[in-house]
């Protein structure tokens, strides 16, 4: 008797959202539809509101002391095991992306291999930065003044929908000790979501990176008035929009950039703040 | 004595009585609390809930570090608890520790707060652990100090162990000090008597020995005022109410950090003693860190954008 061969049930991803460590749906319930390019079905990634925004803004804002205090040479080591992690799934991100982002395979291979050497690159600034952006003031008088750059808070990110553009923006963020949100829109959210989890393996503090997948135009806006987030990358943000924006985020004097992609450590001191010290000479 | 004509005060006819109380329904009362939790509260009634919630608030500091300096910063914010918004309500008391009430109080009638009164914690808060001349000793102080209401903790130990008559005789005497100068709460610590028939007795025995107030815990072990044991007590009340003409109130405290937290206490109110105990004077809730997130709420809704606790004091 010929034995037919048992087909298994298909096990299919429930893409949720990033926030303090864990993955739950959008409060709201909602969710969208990404496609190839010949139109077939990929997944169904949550659609965030910004009662999430809020929720992941609390999580950010209550990890972020903890992540700034850590020292620099613990935060580059969780920022390289990130990469090593990455690296053992590149062939996951390569297909996820040759896929939602509809380039070819070989291109997509490029662009991951890129994307973890860039992560790389911004992680090694982490116990870099000081020496070069810090400063020793001349003064006349029996003190030391010194300039250190420190972070700046919680950092919100509407990323494009790149990867790498998305790597680059939360690797500049989070290397100085900022928290960060990061907005994710269409196609993109479905690498984003395995990038989450490679987060959640890799030792990083619960909430320093919180991943929200949606509509920028939506969340964007209540990113940029919300008051207890203190720097706004808008690269993903098209030129014309930004106008509102920057209006909306000046009632906490919140800073608010767009950058090209590229390895620039302007992009990390961006957001951190120069902070002034006096200490008397030593007798 | 007559109590209420339900009881002699003798602990025979107590341990009758209680132990006439039907038991409670543990998973319809959870049940019921997870239920009231799902209700929406939107727009001008979210509105109305966080002022309601502020005016029922006992601002509350009791750390073993807490110096006159943080009670008066305490009592600046209890009268205003915006500074820059004068149509905040102030909060319903300012709970602090017995040799604090004179500084609270001084500070509260210099700023004009003399509408808010001082609860005092007295008995040996918060384990309880002390001779009853102790114990009366301590209410007498924080009476005189200036306290206009009086937080005591009932002798787990011995309600635990079925000495109903010892804690009764306990509230009944502590109620003679408070005379007619201070409003008694009895706090439970609800997190240690661990059943919600426990907490049924203990709710009825309370109000049956003369409380004005049946408060859940001492916001020092959890859990505290979890919403399935607030439901219970809530219902005690409502139903003494019917059998005495009395209204008792309730005060929630401990692990209430929230503005949905608040909310859900108040729906809970509502629905189980009715809208009759959405005041102040019959509703209380004990914190200290809500009052930041009700204002930050209150904040969100009338500017538009999410509120920072930047911009609320920290304490």
């Amino acid at each position: 008797m010929a034995t037919k061969k048992v087909s298994r049930v298909e096990v299919k991803k429930t893409y949720k959202l990033f926030i303090n460590g864990a993955f739950p749906r959008s409060e709201s319930g909602r969710v969208f539809e990404v496609t190839a390019k010949n139109g077939d079905f990929i997944a169904n990634p949550a659609l965030a509101s910004r009662k999430d925004l809020r929720d992941a803004v609390t999580a950010a804002r209550a990890a972020q002391s903890c992540w700034s205090k850590a020292t620099a040479y613990n935060r580059g080591q969780i920022l390289y095991r990130i990469a090593e992690m990455l690296e053992g799934r590149a062939e996951q991100f390569e297909s996820e992306i040759a896929l939602t982002a509809r380039i070819t395979p070989a291109k997509a291979k490029v662009q991951v291999a890129q994307a973890i050497d860039r992560w790389v690159w911004y992680a090694g600034w982490s116990d870099k930065l000081q020496a070069v952006s810090g400063a020793t003031n001349p003064v006349s008088g029996p003190y030391f003044n010194f300039s250190i750059s420190e972070p700046q808070g919680v950092v919100a990110i509407a990323s494009s929908d790149d990867f790498l553009e998305f790597i680059d923006a939360i690797a500049a963020a989070v290397v100085s000790g900022n928290s960060s949100v990061v907005l994710v829109p269409g196609g993109l959210a479905v690498p984003a979501m395995s990038f989450a989890e490679v987060l959640a393996t890799s030792d990083l503090p619960a909430g320093v990176i919180n991943i929200l997948t949606g509509s920028l135009d939506e969340l964007a806006p209540w990113a940029a008035s919300h008051m207890d987030i203190d720097g706004f990358d808008i690269s993903g943000i098209q030129k014309k929009k930004h106008g509102a924006l920057k209006e909306a985020g000046a009632e906490n004097l919140k800073r608010i950039h767009s950058f090209e992609s590229g390895k620039t450590p302007t992009r990390i001191l961006a957001f951190m703040e120069s902070k002034t010290v006096w200490h008397s000479v030593g007798v | 004595m007559s109590f209420y004509g339900l009881v002699d005060g003798s602990e025979k006819s107590l341990i009758h009585f209680l132990d006439e109380l039907s038991g409670v329904d543990q998973v319809g009362a959870e049940a019921r609390a997870a239920m009231l939790a799902t209700r929406s509260i939107k727009t001008t009634s979210k509105k109305w809930a966080i002022e309601t919630a502020i005016s029922m608030v006992d601002l509350t500091t009791l750390e073993g570090a807490d110096t006159p300096g943080k009670v008066r910063a305490l009592c600046s914010k209890a009268v205003r608890p915006d500074p820059t918004d004068p149509t905040v309500p102030s909060v319903g008391a300012i709970c602090v520790y017995n040799d604090m009430v004179e500084v609270a109080r001084t500070h509260l009638d210099a700023i004009g707060g003399k509408h808010v009164p001082v609860a005092a914690v007295s008995t040996a808060f918060p384990s309880g652990r002390a001779s009853m001349e102790v114990k009366i000793q301590d209410t007498q102080d924080a009476i005189d100090a200036g306290a206009a209401e009086i937080d005591m903790v009932i002798d787990r130990g011995a309600f635990l162990a079925g000495k109903y008559g010892l804690v009764f005789d306990e509230i009944v005497k502590i109620r003679e000090v408070c005379g007619g100068k201070a409003h008694l709460k009895v706090i439970f610590e609800t997190g240690e008597l661990v059943t919600y028939d426990n907490v049924r007795k203990a709710s009825y025995l309370a109000m049956l020995a003369g409380a004005d107030f049946i408060k859940t815990s001492t916001g020092k072990v959890a859990p505290a005022a979890t919403p399935p044991v607030v439901l219970v007590m809530l219902e005690a009340v409502r139903d003494f109410y019917s059998i005495t003409q009395r209204r008792i109130g309730v005060k929630p405290a401990g692990g209430i950090r929230t503005t949905k937290d608040a909310i859900k206490q108040l729906v809970l109110v509502n629905e189980t003693a009715g809208p009759d105990w959405l005041t102040p004077e019959l509703f209380r809730i004990g914190a200290s860190a809500l009052l930041n997130d009700l204002l930050m709420q209150r904040m969100k809704m009338s500017d538009g954008y999410y509120a920072s606790p930047n911009y609320v004091t920290i304490d």
